[in-house]
């Protein structure tokens, strides 16, 4: 399916989908944070759409908010899409049970970037020791002793 | 052939001449500890170097060949160097069977080899129920590698120690049920040196038909699973366990692990050599006066360290060749193949032997 | 978690224990921490500890340039050091639309499908020391020195090897570079056979293989496995056949599948693509093209504003690049999608309900290397 049919099957389903148009690679579609677990339903179970392979999870700081962006590819059709989700209060809802690839890359998400995930069977630090203080991977994270800021 | 028991007597008759009976005595078990002791170490050596070398060999890289001509005095470097190292043991260990238990390893080694048959007239302890006793003080070894996995307070050691009892307990069925006991059938003996002797006309290896070679295959098997190497090493298994059942020991209490292993598989060849090929007896090939007359000139003993070796390289190729089977397949192809083919086997054998159908 | 159970007759007490295999084991190929569960010797649960060696790479990119930033990707798998920096490389041609010379695109691919080979070699000697069979260890090694001997004449390392840059090529290839190759590829397809002599038709070895760590093919897509691994599980996922980057649109190698998706089809699918690596490398070696090594570039990049991600199929499956840039000389953040961290996260349900040894033929097959996973 080419980029243009999916958007149009995308957009069919829900509202309040924003589509990013420039400087993207792939379609790339933000999605509110509410509606994201319904979207992933839809593109994984969607006979058209098939998203059945996420292959990479991203956490990132905005700055002002921070997201996830999930790449997801359907193995069958070998589409891509690019889901951007986006959090105020760093708390999204967890997606491992839809995509259990993403049961250790929330870990992750939550150890270095402090998204803490609703739902998520088991959410501890997976790199990191369980008392450290901060997330590294975080705009305003300071650690003098250990980083060479340039 | 050369019978040592005139040297031995001779040495005999002359303590007898200058001590009483009781000193003669204790002079002879010293005299006979020392030289085991010695040649234990020795053994313990050489076998090391020799599985060097033979890895080397088999891996396209040379092995030890800096200490001393050939790297053979790499493992006297060895030992000096696991002699002087610090012994560190885990804190909360059984202090008193964590020591004891490379003992049980070394002595059960050092037991078993006095009731060998190194030539004609050379035995420590030449008992009539020789092999038996050999069987029994084998066995023993399986005690030390319990409780030194117990002993340790580590779980991985643990894990080693007890697969070793399932193993050992298991195999042990089929090495001297079926393998030694039908060749023991066709000896007519338990006595190590009667059973060489009677092996003059030919190895009980070709002289027992199909049976005999049957038994010979089941007991290097079992025999490898007794002395815990590969394919059997799963008590040590290295990629799983670390070290297994001595992975908290070091220095010299580790050493008397790895030695112990090593003689082991000396035991294990010398009952090979001795039940099913010739012991110290030279090799004989019929008609052949002239060749038989050269191989006769030469000694027993050479005659038994060239067999026992050649069973050795064999059980150092599987070494270097196999990979490791799980706990639950070797305990299945113990139970379900091993077990009833050697119990076919001694069923068959008594037949033959019944019939008087020995060449 | 620990369920005790206690038999009413003897009143003995029998309950769950858990062990560390690793940070330091022989098995854990570095330093990877797994807490098992156990049953005796039956694993109840895999639960992975990271972050042993993890030294912050992604954090590491957002203070440096492009250019530097393809040294670091080295350190990520090194096994498969040529083709991390590759990624890098066509992520940032790709979003400044650099053209290279054609030149480098079949070098590139040539260097890669020796990386493969390399890599492959290397987990073929380690899964036979890991089932056990010791030997396997050196003969991987007599012939991965080869390879290594041809990157350090052409590359200068030996095995982070730096040879990439964006735009192209640190430097041309040494005049020896197509002769040694071809020297390589007579020598590999001998001893190929001796391998799969030696280990692949071991029965012992197949034993202990076979019906070990199933993974269905919808698990392994929902886990995200990918590469060899996931092919085992008879999953097309070849980033080379699917998004053809560099020269692999134009030769002509197979996807190798497998039906059983047990670790003995995992094993298999590697053997099988090593002959595969050495067929891309005959039709290329003696077809490299005149030219340019490299395409002139600015000293200091700058990517426009925007997302860019480039997948490559590293040896242990497909590795990514995802790049988000605000337009300055560093990335605003970047992301290594690494194929062993996907590839970890199924170990526990595949290797629930077998024994300690079958973890470790498991861990092996999927052929985990711990810098890639720690990042």
């Amino acid at each position: 399916m080419t980029n243009s049919e999916l958007q149009v099957l995308v957009s069919s389903w829900m509202d309040d989908l924003e589509f990013i148009d420039e400087g993207v690679q792939y379609l790339t579609v933000t999605v509110p944070k509410e509606n994201l677990r319904d979207l992933m339903f839809k593109l994984r179970d969607d006979s058209e759409a098939a998203f059945d392979y996420m292959f990479s999870l991203t956490a990132v700081d905005w700055g002002k908010n921070r997201g996830m962006v999930y790449h997801l590819e359907s193995t069958k059709y070998r589409h891509i899409i690019v889901v951007h989700v986006n959090t105020e209060d760093e708390t999204l809802d967890t997606i491992s049970d839809i995509y259990p690839t993403a049961i250790l890359n929330e870990r992750e998400a939550y150890d270095l970037m402090g998204i803490k995930f609703t739902g998520h069977p088991d959410l501890r630090r997976l790199f990191l020791q369980d008392d450290w203080v901060g997330h590294p991977l975080r705009k305003d994270y300071v650690d003098e002793a250990n980083m060479i800021v340039k | 052939m050369y019978d040592f028991s005139k040297m031995t007597g001779a040495i005999h008759d002359w303590l007898s001449s200058i001590m009483p009976d009781l000193g003669v005595i204790i002079t002879e078990w010293v005299i006979i500890g020392l030289i085991f002791l010695a040649f234990f170490a020795l053994l313990g050596l050489v076998l090391v170097y020799a599985e060097r070398r033979i890895a080397g060999f088999f891996q396209f890289r040379l092995g030890p060949n800096r200490v001393g001509p050939f790297g053979m005095f790499q493992t006297v470097a060895d030992t000096v160097k696991l002699l002087l190292k610090e012994l560190v043991g885990t804190d909360r260990a059984d202090k008193f069977l964590y020591n004891l238990a490379p003992f049980f390893l070394i002595i059960a080694a050092l037991m078993a080899m006095a009731a060998i048959p190194y030539g004609l007239g050379l035995t420590a302890y030449n008992v009539n129920i020789g092999l038996f006793f050999m069987m029994a003080i084998s066995s023993i070894g399986v005690i030390g590698i319990l409780l030194a996995g117990w002993a340790s307070n580590n779980k991985y050691s643990m894990i080693g120690a007890l697969r070793s009892g399932a193993v050992i307990i298991s195999y042990e069925l089929s090495l001297g049920l079926s393998s030694v006991l039908a060749m023991i059938l066709l000896a007519g003996t338990l006595n190590m040196n009667e059973i060489v002797m009677s092996q003059q006309a030919g190895w009980w290896l070709f002289r027992g038909h199909i049976p005999a070679i049957i038994a010979f295959i089941v007991f290097i098997i079992t025999g490898t699973a007794e002395t815990n190497r590969v394919p059997f090493d799963l008590t040590e298994a290295e990629s799983e366990l670390g070290a297994g059942f001595h992975a908290e020991y070091s220095g010299i209490k580790f050493a008397f692990f790895f030695l112990a292993e090593f003689v082991n598989m000396f035991i294990i060849s010398a009952i090979a050599v001795t039940v099913f090929l010739g012991g110290w007896l030279p090799i004989h090939i019929p008609y052949w006066e002239g060749f038989n007359n050269i191989m006769d000139y030469i000694p027993g003993p050479i005659w038994f360290m060239i067999k026992t070796s050649g069973v050795i390289f064999l059980l150092m190729w599987f070494r270097w060749t196999f990979p490791r089977l799980r706990i639950d397949q070797i305990l299945t192809l113990e139970w379900k193949y091993l077990l009833p083919i050697s119990l076919i086997n001694l069923i068959l054998m008594a037949f033959i032997v019944m019939m008087g159908w020995v060449f | 978690m620990t369920t005790t159970e206690i038999d009413n007759k003897t009143g003995l007490v029998t309950q769950e224990y858990k062990i560390n295999m690793g940070p330091q084991h022989p098995a854990a190929h570095g330093v990877l921490r797994l807490v098992l569960t156990l049953d005796g010797e039956i694993i109840e649960k895999v639960d992975p500890d990271l972050g042993y060696i993890h030294r912050g790479i992604e954090k590491m990119t957002e203070r440096d340039t492009y250019k530097q930033i393809v040294h670091l990707t080295d350190r990520l798998d090194y096994l498969s050091s040529h083709i991390n920096n590759e990624a890098v490389c066509l992520a940032v041609e790709n979003a400044l639309e650099i053209e290279v010379p054609d030149r480098v695109k079949v070098i590139r691919t040539i260097i890669a499908e020796l990386t493969r080979l390399a890599s492959h070699q290397l987990w073929w000697g380690v899964m036979g020391m890991d089932i056990g069979a010791l030997t396997t260890f050196m003969y991987a090694f007599r012939d991965r020195e080869l390879i290594n001997d041809i990157m350090e004449e052409t590359c200068g390392t030996r095995l982070t090897m730096n040879y990439n840059k964006p735009g192209g090529l640190m430097f041309d290839i040494h005049p020896n570079f197509q002769k040694r190759v071809k020297e390589f590829i007579k020598h590999f397809k001998v001893s190929l056979p001796e391998y799969n002599t030696l280990l692949s038709g071991n029965v012992i070895f197949k034993k202990r293989l076979q019906g070990i760590g199933y993974m269905s093919k919808e698990d392994a897509i929902a886990y995200g496995v990918s590469g060899p691994s996931a092919r085992g599980s008879n999953i097309s996922c070849d980033v080379r056949k699917i998004h053809p980057y560099s020269a692999y649109d134009r030769v002509d190698f197979n996807e190798i599948l497998m039906e059983g998706g047990d670790s003995y089809d995992r094993y298999m699918v590697r053997m099988k693509e090593m002959e595969e690596s050495m067929k891309i490398i005959e039709q290329l070696v003696d077809n490299i093209p005149e030219g340019d090594f490299e395409t002139k570039t600015a000293a200091v990049l700058k990517l426009p504003k925007g997302e860019y991600y480039q997948k490559v199929e590293s040896a242990r499956g497909e590795f990514g690049v995802f790049i988000v840039s605000d337009g300055k000389k560093s990335p605003y953040r970047m992301k290594f999608r690494s194929p062993g961290f996907a590839n970890l996260s199924i170990l526990d349900k595949i290797s629930r309900g077998h024994k300690i040894a079958d973890l470790v033929a498991i861990m092996s097959s999927l052929d985990f290397v711990i810098p890639d996973i720690d990042r």
